[in-house]
Parts: structure tokens; sequence; C-alpha cells
């Protein structure tokens, strides 16, 4: 066992109660560079979506496309966005919204694709326009899936968001704590901050549970 | 000058491609570390996706860690790893391998128990014992999405490396972290493209070994060109 493990506790909880300030600070900017980027996502996917649903052809490049830029690893791409942005929020948070394009178009895709024939063709049947028919019947049907992506999204977002901090603590929320105690040789900072991304994913994810459930009231009944 | 000449120059001066600090031996590096790192996760990660998806134990437990393991930063985990072991490429590896086990883990565990209930049945049937049934059955038809497991983790794992140059160890980070330090951001971004160029390169070429190992019959459902399954996260 190293030096650095025997010589301090564990959790100081003495720097937690001294330091709640900058981890509630840092638990807002977490939040707010993960809830952005998946909406701007949701945002650019959906009429994407909508397009590769339109024309099935585009289907596999739109994806080939996300899935090529989903390789890039963030650090990379953050700093490949720079020149682009400048030293500012931009680049973590037009990257972060990129990731999210993988798994938001080929859910909502796939969510959409999923719904029945029949239910498609009733709807037709009962005079629906192909818009109206979009929101009334085929999007309800797939809101599910679209959810569970965005599920996916935000959790993996919030464990892409620390790497920020290397361009500067103000932008990797988290990500601050994990440094700063790499540098003084602190563990207590890196636990809080582990504690708090898995806490933070948790939380948005019954926040996304709960949006789902009001959405789709029948889904519950099916259960 | 501008700046895409800027960055056009550091890659033609040779004096940044030699050398123990040029871009070949940080290329070196860099999958060096990624290879140790990939022959620990499998080493784990397959008995253990294995011995979960054949016995059924855990499997919740090892769902949710996939599941919420997303949100741990590798960051985090490996800057502890550092703040535990102090510096040298064992928290290093440590922590590069622990990150690759993820996606072994559940795809293995997803592989095993998705095998038709009527394919083990009838191997039980046939009088297999249970580990019978795991090697002649269970990971045969379970290897696809293991092997798809063992690509992402590759991914991953050499996405992450880039990061380890932030706690002192070498790799293309390097030019990165040392680039920002000092403002040469001709060499941040020269550095970027070439840890962008290593990880699509290496997702690539694994992509074309599993095209070239998956029987010609298993190969129709792939046209989407993504694997299933959750994709990787990125370092």
């Amino acid at each position: 066992m190293s030096a650095a493990l025997g010589a301090q506790p564990l959790v100081d909880v003495d720097w937690i109660t001294r330091n709640l300030d900058d981890i509630w600070a840092a638990t807002a900017v977490h939040a707010r560079f993960t809830v952005i980027p998946v909406l701007a996502g949701l945002a650019i996917a959906f009429p994407l979506s909508l397009v590769a649903v339109r024309y099935p052809r585009l289907y596999g490049p739109l994806l080939g496309v996300a899935g090529l830029l989903y390789t890039i690893p963030s650090f990379a791409l953050f700093v490949l966005l720079l020149p682009f942005f400048g030293l500012n929020d931009l680049p973590v948070l037009v990257a972060l919204t990129i990731y999210t394009l993988l798994i938001l178009i080929r859910n909502t895709v796939e969510g959409l694709v999923g719904v029945s024939r029949d239910v498609v063709e009733s709807a037709d049947a009962m005079g629906y326009r192909p818009a109206a028919r979009l929101l009334r019947v085929e999007l309800p049907i797939a809101t599910p899936v679209i959810v569970a992506g965005l599920r996916i999204a935000t959790v993996s977002t919030v464990g892409l968001v620390a790497v920020g901090a290397l361009l500067g603590f103000e932008r990797g929320g988290y990500g601050a704590f994990f440094l700063d105690g790499y540098a003084r040789d602190f563990f207590t900072p890196q636990l809080v901050g582990i504690v708090g991304c898995v806490a933070l994913a948790v939380v948005l994810d019954l926040v996304l549970v709960a949006v789902q459930r009001g959405l789709t009231p029948w889904t519950r009944v099916a259960r | 000058m501008d700046f895409v000449q800027q960055v056009a120059a550091w890659f033609a001066d040779p004096a940044n491609w030699t050398g123990p600090s040029g871009a070949l031996a940080r290329i070196g590096e860099h999958l060096w570390y990624a290879f140790l790192a990939v022959l620990g996760s499998v080493a784990i990660a397959l008995p253990l996706g294995l011995w979960v998806g054949h016995s059924g134990r855990g499997t919740a437990v090892a769902v949710n860690l996939a599941n919420f393991g997303r949100a741990v930063p590798s960051i985090g985990i490996l800057t502890i790893a550092f703040t535990a072991l102090g510096f040298g490429f064992l928290p290093g590896w440590i922590a590069l391998t622990a990150l690759g086990l993820v996606p072994i883990v559940t795809n293995t565990i997803v592989g095993i128990q998705t095998v038709d209930r009527d394919v083990r049945e009838a191997a039980e049937g046939i009088g297999l014992t249970g580990r019978q049934v795991l090697t002649e059955v269970e990971i045969p038809v379970a290897l696809p999405l293991i092997m798809a497991g063992i690509r992402t983790s590759i991914v991953q794992i050499v996405s992450t490396v880039t990061l380890v140059a932030v706690v002192a160890l070498g790799g293309l980070g390097r030019f990165l972290v040392d680039g920002l330090r000092t403002q040469q951001y001709p060499e941040v971004v020269a550095g970027a493209l070439l840890v962008a160029l290593l990880a699509l390169l290496t997702e690539t070429a694994l992509g074309a070994v599993q095209r070239a190992a998956t029987p010609r019959g298993l190969r129709r459902d792939r046209s989407a060109g993504v694997a299933p399954g959750p994709p990787a996260v990125t370092g």
C-alpha cells in the first residue's frame, strides 16, 4: 500500500462540510453541461430521424456518420473544436451534443419504424393527414423507445462532461475535483466527484422515467 | 500564418515525428498501453461474463453496473488510481483495464442469456453437462456478441489512453496536454487529429476483422454497419 493511501482517511468529512458550496456549484455546472447537449442533440436528431424514416436509404449513411463522430475520443473532439469556437463553453457543449446523435437518431428511427403497419393504416383510414398522424399516433407509440435513447444519452453524457475540466476547471463540473484531488494527492474530492456523477445520473434518469410515464400513461397499465 | 497552415507545417516537420517524444514514438506508446490494458480486460471480463451469463447469478447487479457505470468518468477512475498508487504505469494499467471490462462483461452476459431456450434444453436433453453446454453451445452461439463487446472495449481503451497524459504518462495525449499548457495550439490540434485518426482506424480495422471472421450466412443483418447494443463510451 503506497504512502498516499496510508496517509489520509478515505473520506475527509470535514473537507466535504467546508466545501458544500463548491460541491453544489460543480453539481449545477455538471447538470447544465449534461442537459443542454441532450436537448440540443434531440433538437438535431429528431428532424434527421424523420428524414431517415421518410427516405430509408439515408438511414445507413446517417448512422455511419454519427458513429464515426462518436468514435472520436472526447478530449480530442473538445480540442478540435477549439479553433472554431475559441476557449469557452462551446467546444465542450458542441462535442457533447455530437455524441448524443448516434443514440438519439437510432432510437428515434427504430421507435417510429416500429409502429405497427395496421396502426398506421387505421390512422390513415380515419382521415389523419401525415403530419397529424405523426404527432398524434406514431410519436406517442414511439415515445418509450425515444425516451430509452434519451436515458442512455443522458447517463453517457454525465460521464463525458468531466473531461471538459481539461479546458478549464469551470467547464468540467466534477472534473475539476478529479484533477484537484490528483494534484494534491487527496482522495475526498475525487470520491465526491464519482458519487456526484452517479447520483446525478440516477436523478436525471428518474426524471426521464417520470416524463415518460406522464407522456404515455397507457404503458403503466401494460406493465 | 493561417492556423490550418500552422497545423500542416507541424505535420510536415520531421522533427515532430522522430525521437523519443516524436509522434511515431507516441503512437507506439499509445498502442502498447492499449494492448496491455486490452489483455487485462479480456482476461478478467471474459470468465466473469461467462460465469454470470451461464449461472444467471448477479445478472441484475451486472446490468445496473453497466448502465450507471457509463456515468462514471474515465478521468475520475484514472486520477483516483494515481492518487491511490502513486506514479508509474501500474495505476494507469489498472484504470484502463477496469474501464475496458464493462462492454465485454455485458455483451458476454447478454450473448449467453439470449441463447434460445429450446437450444439449451436440447443440449441438456442429449446429456451434455453444464460445462459442455457452455463450451459447445452457449459460447459458439454468443460469439458474435462477445466479439462485438471486445471490439467496443478495444476502441474505448484506445480512446481513453489519450487521458493518461494527464497523469504524466506518454501516448498521443501528451501533445494535447503539453500543447494546452504551453499554448502551442497547432501542436494541440495536430495531436488531436492523430488521436481521432487512431481511434477511427482501430474501429474500422476491427470492423473489417469481425466481418471477415463472420460466416457468410450471418452477415446480412449487419448491413447498417453499426454493432447492435449500446455503442462505446469514448474517454
